[in-house]
């Protein structure tokens, strides 16, 4: 894809390389640099993979203490930096910039601290996602949020694009799961931001910094609740004839004071491509499937289920397939959560990640199928029901540039229709480089520039995360 | 004689807004006013209260979303919502009759713009946490929109949350939008009578770390239960340590059985029904064991485990009564007056173990000559002073409630 464009390089950075490299060297301990071209590759792009750029250098820092000194060498030197943690993210978040140094947090991977009686664990943050839940697990205990890459993606880029997950309608997003972190902040000064207290302070300055997409400092260690897990849960799949059907019995299901730890709509097209890979045993015949989760002991779980589907009954369900034993949970799961995967062994994808009202679901569902014919390209729709957060996999053959374009547009297209209907760009994703353009049509000038006075507030020189969130157009009269 | 301005749009509050920041007329932003006692005292002589912004343009009970109007007063939204059944999840502590005002009143932008959550924070969130979108003016009078209206989006920052616990200082909220949720069958509450704070504590860690679901969890030291309203407990004499369970009526009695099962070891586990489970939670809420009495009152928020050594350490220097929340996590210490209220001493022993204390109830005299909200650390100081700048220019909003500088 092509029609994202990117700043044009600082020349005097680049003309530095050599001995930004040496210096660079210095600062970190051994095996901490990588500036030949083939190591470098590796770095070259995210999630995103149309996007790439070969980055000036990448530093692989292992403390809290390199990553400071990097910060405070990059700052004095004028060098953009853009931090990065796995290099999942779908929005190009962690894409390089040939004039900006890379810090890779991967290194930093310590469990520093588990407190089971005050429900926390203190982490550094190039941590796995499902790292934390790992190292808690054997007590019984997880970490809440579950994006869908959460075996590589770390708690660290996270934090940056306040992720989400399939279990978040109960358990909510990284905000709601973060109760501090050390962040380095732009000229190498360290700050601790709340604790491993349940509120802020002074002002929220934890919930500026998540979701704040690399941009006002790195964050190097976290400490984060974690919760003790259920008795037990149990999945359901639910077939149905319509959209409207589905999200009619999602509502009536929640209307009836029922909040399932999870809901997912998949729609036709997801569904043959899911069975194909997960033999989960998903119904072919409908045109929306429902995975319904609910937690709890052996009676409550049957309790609810049976009440779930007593509620569904007037919706008309066609299949109705309650999960009898562990495989059969695993299936179900490995269906959903290898949706992307799997529709990236037939086609290559676009993942729109906009969030919509769940009433609205019907209308957008038909808007982004009329959308996606206009352009001549096939979309499957995965969705999470309980929370409104629509994912449409636009697919689109990655040879042809003309398609190349066609999804990007379509794609553009869909998401300013998910903010028509009252919801937004990006649910859970971030939005990174791929919607930084799109940010118009969420927010008006001005609320874009106060954004970026705030921006401006951790970071004057805007050398964090630099073409990312914001159009290029109109940043430095905003941040000034 | 201070001057009232009473806006009766989002418009005519931003013209406002615009017009005193232009003459740099600092004024104290208020709803409902019940909670101006909090807070250093202000200078301003003119206020702004948000009380003619009323009403709810959305409520979706099945996309669990409702949005009001700021001056919207709580009691109002919590009926509105207690007809569908649903409710606040975070159950936001009333703090009007503590300060001397009418129970309910509060307004719904003075609940977000202090963040106050009650017992229920422990399991469900914050109210930052239930908070999804705003629509708010600058000190400049700039209208903006943060958030919105679904559970999930990350598109640009998080102002919605930050502005969120300010106090009014950093921008007037106009509208907030926010996530209700199912308000539950049937609540039980477990009851253990005696116990001392460490041991209180322990099994309130215990209680929340069970896969349960308990929705509040507090220790309540004796000589404050001699004031709770519920005469059972008052006159028994003891601490009260109390879990509760919410939810649908068959669960309930399951897990209430099990956890007193967990419990036993701390001591003899009595049950409390329906009714007076709700009658019980109901005056914490408002901190009725609180309320008559006259001496300075400190929040403190810390980490559970920590809870019982702040008030251990804070009772070797003066008179100390606690009532602990969110399993310990949160300290209410009513302390001896005294001409700083205690501050020296309290804020050495919470730099210590950790948290942050706020200064709730004393004299405008005393909490002119202390901070009332914790003194920051320099890095974090500094961002928060560009933020005051960044939102309100001319620092007309509230200036000194939160700190002295700004």
């Amino acid at each position: 894809m092509s029609l994202i464009a990117m700043p044009q390089p600082d020349a005097m950075v680049i003309s530095r390389r050599t001995a930004i490299v040496q210096e660079l060297a210095a600062l970190v301990g051994p095996g901490g640099l990588v500036a030949d071209e083939d190591g470098r590759r590796a770095f070259e792009t995210d999630g995103l993979t149309a996007y790439r750029c070969m980055p000036l250098a990448v530093v692989l820092p292992r403390s809290t203490d390199e990553v400071s000194r990097l910060m405070a060498y990059c700052h004095a030197q004028g060098i953009k930096v853009i931090a990065r943690g796995a290099g999942t993210s779908l929005c190009g978040g962690a894409l390089p910039a040939e004039d900006a140094v890379v810090i890779c947090l991967s290194r930093m991977t310590k469990v520093i601290e588990v407190n089971y009686p005050n429900r926390t664990a203190r982490v550094e943050v190039g941590i796995t996602n499902l790292g934390i839940s790992a190292a808690v697990g054997a007590n019984g205990f997880f970490y809440a949020p579950d994006p869908s890459s959460q075996l590589a993606c770390t708690l660290g880029g996270n934090i940056a694009m306040n992720s989400g997950g399939a279990h978040c309608l109960k358990y909510g997003v990284t905000t709601n799961n973060i109760m501090g972190v050390k962040m380095v902040l732009v000229d190498g000064s360290v700050v601790e931001i709340g604790g491993d207290h349940l509120d802020s302070g002074g002002y929220d300055l934890l919930a500026l910094v998540v979701g704040s997409e690399g941009q006002f400092g790195i964050v190097t260690e976290a400490t984060v609740r974690i919760l003790r897990q259920a008795e037990g849960a149990r999945p359901m799949l639910m077939g149905f004839a319509s959209p409207e059907a589905a999200g009619r019995a999602v509502s009536a299901i929640i209307a009836a004071g029922i909040i399932p730890v999870a809901i997912e709509y998949m729609d036709k097209p997801a569904i043959h491509v899911c069975e194909a890979f997960a033999k989960a045993g998903y119904p072919l015949d409908v045109e929306a499937l429902l995975i319904i989760e609910v937690e709890g002991s052996e009676d409550e779980i049957n309790g609810l289920l049976g009440r779930i589907v007593e509620i569904a009954q007037p919706f008309a369900p066609a299949v109705v397939r309650l999960s009898q034993s562990p495989e059969q949970t695993a299936a179900i799961w490995k269906g959903r959560k290898s949706a992307f995967g799997a529709i990236g062994r037939i086609s290559e994808y676009y993942c729109m990640d906009g969030t919509i009202p769940l009433g609205s679901l019907p209308h957008v569902l038909t808007r982004i199928s009329e959308i996606c014919a206009s352009y001549g390209l096939r979309v499957a729709n995965i969705f999470h029901a309980g929370d409104g957060n629509l994912h449409p996999l636009i697919l689109y053959d990655a040879n042809d540039p003309d398609q190349v374009e066609k999804a990007e547009l379509c794609g553009g297209e869909i998401l300013k229709l998910c903010v028509e209907v009252g919801g937004c760009l990006t649910g859970e994703h971030g939005v990174g480089v791929e919607k930084r353009d799109l940010m118009v049509f969420q927010f008006t000038p001005e609320e874009l520039a106060l954004q970026m006075r705030i921006k401006t507030v951790f970071d004057p020189g805007w050398l964090l995360n630099p073409a990312k969130v914001f159009p290029l157009a109109g940043r430095e009269a905003a941040a000034a | 004689m201070q001057s009232i301005l009473k806006p009766a749009t989002e418009w005519e509050l931003q013209r406002t807004l615009y017009d005193l920041s232009e003459a740099r007329t600092p004024i104290e932003v208020i709803g409902n006013g019940t909670k101006r006692a909090v807070g250093r005292a202000s200078q301003a002589g003119t206020v702004m209260t948000t009380q003619s912004l009323t009403g709810v343009p959305l409520y979706e009970p099945t996309e669990l979303v409702m949005s009001a109007r700021a001056g919207t007063s709580l009691a109002r939204l919590e009926a509105e919502l207690a007809s569908n059944g649903q409710m606040l999840a975070f159950e936001p502590v009333d703090l009007a009759p503590l300060l001397g005002g009418t129970p309910g009143q509060a307004s719904i932008g003075s609940v977000f713009s202090t963040n106050v959550s009650g017992a229920r924070r422990v399991m469900a969130g914050a109210a930052r946490d239930h908070l999804l979108g705003i629509s708010a003016v600058t000190g400049n009078g700039q209208l903006y929109r943060s958030g919105g209206r679904v559970m999930k989006n990350v598109t640009g920052y998080d102002l919605a949350r930050a502005v969120c616990g300010s106090w009014g200082t950093l921008s007037v909220l106009t509208e907030v939008t926010f996530k209700v949720l199912p308000a539950s069958q049937e609540t039980a509450t477990l009851l253990i009578l005696g116990l001392d704070d460490d041991i209180a504590i322990e099994a309130l860690a215990a209680a929340v770390g069970s896969p349960y679901e308990v929705s509040a969890a507090a220790h309540i030291q004796a000589s404050l239960a001699e004031r709770l309203v519920h005469e059972g407990l008052r006159a028994e004499r003891k601490s009260v340590t109390a879990v509760r369970i919410e939810n649908f009526s068959s669960f309930v009695r399951y897990r209430a059985d099990k956890l007193k099962d967990a419990l036993k070891i701390f001591g003899d586990v009595h049950e409390i029904d329906n009714e007076t489970s709700l009658a019980f939670w109901g005056e914490l809420r408002q901190l009725s064991l609180l309320q008559r009495s006259d001496d300075p009152l400190w929040r403190i928020s810390t980490s559970p485990q920590a809870g019982p050594r702040v008030v251990a350490s804070i009772s070797k220097f003066m008179r100390c009564q606690a009532f602990y929340d969110w399993a310990g996590g949160l300290v209410w210490a009513e302390v001896q007056p005294a001409a700083d209220a205690g501050a020296t001493d309290i804020r050495r022993v919470v730099a210590s173990l950790g948290g942050h204390a706020t200064l709730i109830r004393a004299a405008p005299a005393v909490r002119a000559a202390v901070d009332v909200f914790q003194p920051l650390e320099p890095g974090v100081a500094a961002i928060t002073a560009k933020l005051k700048s960044v939102f309100d220019p001319a620092g007309i909003l509230n200036p000194g409630r939160m700190y002295a500088a700004h």
